[in-house]
Parts: structure tokens; C-alpha cells; sequence
């Protein structure tokens, strides 16, 4: 059976892990209160979604 | 093959998951608005607005249907009486989908899912208002409307009691 001939250095290992990052969810500002959001969706810090409260605040 | 084969199983049996839905869907109707799963919000929309047009219907027939599906006589009847006429003019479309966000620990998508007419009523001025008008109208506005609202739930309440009465 074919094996590697050398052990992977750890350089190796790593640069090839470079391209494997997660990547930041873009955000949209919310209309009400313009805190960074999920778009589409109710926003986390004022609870208002296209012009209305839905659910309640935090604080 | 699994071509179109519609719906979400939701991990559960034949039974639990009708069982799920007939909860999901009684619940909506009792409290106008639930916070669920988003896959379970969608697929609760399916049978609650399938139980809608049955209460547009009224008649004995479609009363039956629903109460096969909804356990709960008194939901089936508050579903007839008051939630079906306010969607006389409505072809579909009774209910609404927010999506709330990722749940912490799971990171499952929750979503709520509303009876259309329910609060449309703060919806409509919302959406006349120009942008540029301060945020602080917006709130006073929503406080003088929720206040109503809670004086309405109560003779509704027992409307639907004295009808379920003279159904009997």
C-alpha cells in the first residue's frame, strides 16, 4: 500500500489550514435603533422589525 | 427516489408530528402569535391557514373537518366565529413569518409566526410615515395601540364562549 513518504511539517499543515477560516456574517443596520442586524430578520436589540416592535427589548 | 415528496418530517413519526402540527396550529389560533422554529413555523402555516379557509367556509362539513384536526372544540370555535370572517376579503396569505434570529446552543433558526389581521392595525400608519420622522412617535404609538387591544381579547373571549354555547 502506497503511504507519504515524508511526515508533514508543521508549516505545511498550517499554510494549507490559511484558506480554512470562517467568515464574518454581513450585517445590515437596523432602521430603528441602527445597531448592527441579520438582514431579514427582528432585530436583536430593539425587537423592531419593519417599522414595529415584535418582540420585546433587551434592557 | 424521492421525487417531490413535499413537507418536513421534523424527525418524528406519522402520529407525532400530526400531533405537533394540531398543537402548533391550536395554539396560534388561541394566541394570535407563536415563537417557534423557523422549519416548524413553516410547516405549521400549511395546515393553520388549510383550517382558516375551512372556518371562511362555515358550514357543517368544513366545521367537522376541523374539529378532526383541532382538538380543542373551543379553538375550532374561536377560529369560526372570530379569526375566519376577518379574512373574508383575504384569498390566502392569513399568516405571517418573522424570522427571530439563531437560538444559542443549537443555533437553530426561531421565527414567529402571526395571524395576518392581528396587528395590522399598527402596521399600515408604520409603513405611511416617512423616514425621516423621529422614532419616538413610532413608540407612543405602539403603546396606545396594545392597550386596546387587550381590552378586545376579553369580550371576544366570551363571545366565543356564548357561541360555542348556542352551537351546543
Amino acid at each position: 500500500m502506497p503511504v507519504p513518504k515524508r511526515k508533514t511539517s508543521k508549516v505545511r499543515a498550517k499554510s494549507r489550514k490559511n484558506h480554512w477560516k470562517l467568515e464574518a456574517k454581513s450585517t445590515s443596520k437596523c432602521p430603528n435603533c441602527s445597531a448592527p442586524k441579520l438582514s431579514h430578520r427582528v432585530c436583536p436589540v430593539c425587537g423592531y422589525y419593519k417599522g414595529k416592535a415584535v418582540i420585546a427589548a433587551k434592557a | 427516489m424521492r421525487h417531490n415528496v413535499r413537507g418536513r418530517k421534523l424527525n418524528r413519526t406519522a402520529s407525532h408530528r400530526k400531533a405537533l402540527m394540531s398543537n402548533l396550529s391550536a395554539q396560534l389560533f388561541e394566541h394570535k402569535q407563536i415563537v417557534t422554529t423557523l422549519p416548524k413555523a413553516k410547516e405549521t402555516r400549511k395546515f393553520a391557514e388549510r383550517m382558516i379557509t375551512l372556518g371562511k367556509k362555515g358550514d357543517l362539513n368544513s366545521l367537522r373537518q376541523a374539529l378532526k384536526f383541532l382538538k380543542h372544540k373551543k379553538t375550532v370555535f374561536t377560529l369560526f366565529n372570530d379569526i375566519a370572517p376577518n379574512y373574508k376579503k383575504r384569498a390566502g396569505g392569513y399568516t405571517r413569518i418573522l424570522k427571530l434570529g439563531l437560538r444559542k446552543g443549537d443555533a437553530a433558526e426561531k421565527a414567529m409566526l402571526q395571524l395576518v389581521e392581528y396587528d395590522d392595525s399598527s402596521e399600515v400608519p408604520a409603513k405611511l410615515k416617512t423616514k425621516a420622522e423621529p422614532e419616538k412617535e413610532v413608540k407612543t404609538e405602539e403603546i396606545k395601540e396594545k392597550k386596546p387591544k387587550a381590552k378586545k381579547a376579553s369580550p371576544k373571549a366570551e363571545k366565543a364562549e356564548t357561541a360555542e354555547k348556542a352551537e351546543k
